[in-house]
């Protein structure tokens, strides 16, 4: 019996190229810029019509002003919850006592994706948390990012 | 949701928590058909039990969807499973498997964007459902390892005739696991990083 056979693709013509970086140690992620959010979106399209699109509607703060959230994107509290505070900024304020990814918090409190990045887009802007930006596949290969990842599997 | 009373809020066990120095953290994707272990491996290697998040998605009425009514546009939520590892104190390893609808995987903000790499996990019984991401990721130059799960009724190839049928190249890692196993999880993800780090190697040369 054979298997099934495919063929390979080509990576598609990448748009303009980031300008070069020294490579940054994994202590310092940066937070992508603005443009590569939008080659990102671009990527995304594959022709108008069949593509699914992000639901936004059911956050209520409207389009646009978003911080730049990734699923891995650690939060952290900066404070206890004001009195001000809406139950779910409260939430999010308790669980990031310490530590936590946005995928977490949004599995924690069963929103959406899309939905915990407004609730901490609001908290960001309100300086009531901190965001730290996690370190993204470059180019050029930080080794020593790689190294301790393989370091910290073989511990399992 | 349940808001009622302290004692009661959702969160991680005490013993899950990070510590307080954990500042930047990264991310694997495990893609793969229906069925075909990702969930499983998520949770054999995670040190947390595996969590799942959801994205809502409309999508105009046009294609795989049709039935639910053409011309509205429908929401749809896709859910991935996760699971995590601390590799420093500074450093986290997320693991993401992401279910078997293959359009969706792209349009989670920032799913591949920025991934170390993945893992495409196949069942030999099916190997045509893993072909279309493996394109994808081609596409998208996401450096990814093939990990045949071995189911017992599957049928067997020799990996030459399966790179062949997958049309990779000779430097893409292809090896078989038992995501069942903790030690065989953990032997794919040591081979993505290793295929990652030659790459890097190479890379540093030119």
């Amino acid at each position: 019996m054979t298997p099934p056979r495919r063929t390979r693709r080509r990576p598609q013509p990448l748009p303009a190229p980031p300008a070069p970086q020294p490579a940054q140690p994994y202590e310092l992620p940066q937070p992508p810029s603005p443009e590569a959010a939008e080659t990102t979106e671009a990527a995304a399209g594959r022709g108008p019509g069949s593509i699914p699109e992000r639901l936004y509607s059911v956050t209520g703060s409207g389009e646009g002003g978003r911080a730049e959230l990734d699923l891995v994107t650690l939060i952290m509290a900066r404070c206890a919850p004001p009195v001000s505070a809406t139950p779910e900024q409260a939430a999010v304020l308790r669980l990031c006592q310490a530590p936590l990814s946005v995928a977490e918090l949004s599995a924690y409190l069963r929103l959406p994706f899309s939905t915990m990045t407004v609730l901490l887009t609001e908290l960001i802007t309100a300086e009531l948390v901190q965001a730290h930006a996690p370190v993204v596949r470059q180019a050029l290969p930080d080794r020593s990012l790689l190294e301790a990842v393989m370091h910290g599997l073989q511990r399992l | 949701m349940d808001f009622n009373g302290s004692d009661t809020l959702p969160g991680p066990r005490t013993e899950d928590h990070l510590p307080h120095t954990a500042q930047a953290a990264v991310k694997i994707v495990i893609v793969g058909g229906f069925g075909v272990g990702k969930t499983t491996m998520v949770g054999s290697v995670s040190e947390i039990r595996p969590l799942t998040t959801e994205e809502t998605m409309t999508q105009a009425g046009i294609g795989v969807d049709d039935n639910y009514g053409s011309d509205s546009k429908t929401a749809t939520t896709v859910a991935m499973d996760f699971g995590r590892i601390s590799i420093t104190e500074k450093l986290v390893l997320y693991l993401f498997g992401t279910p078997g609808q293959e359009r969706f995987w792209f349009l989670w903000n920032g799913l591949f964007e920025g991934a170390l790499g993945a893992v495409v996990l196949v069942d030999t019984r099916r190997l045509e459902v893993s072909f279309d991401v493996m394109g994808r990721l081609e596409e998208g130059g996401v450096p990814f390892v093939v990990a045949v799960n071995t189911f017992p009724d599957a049928p067997r190839y020799p990996v030459e005739e399966l790179r062949t049928a997958l049309d990779l190249g000779p430097e893409i890692p292809i090896i078989e696991c038992d995501v069942r196993r903790r030690a065989s999880s953990k032997d794919v993800l040591m081979t993505l990083m290793r295929f990652l780090h030659s790459i890097a190697m190479s890379r540093a040369l030119t």
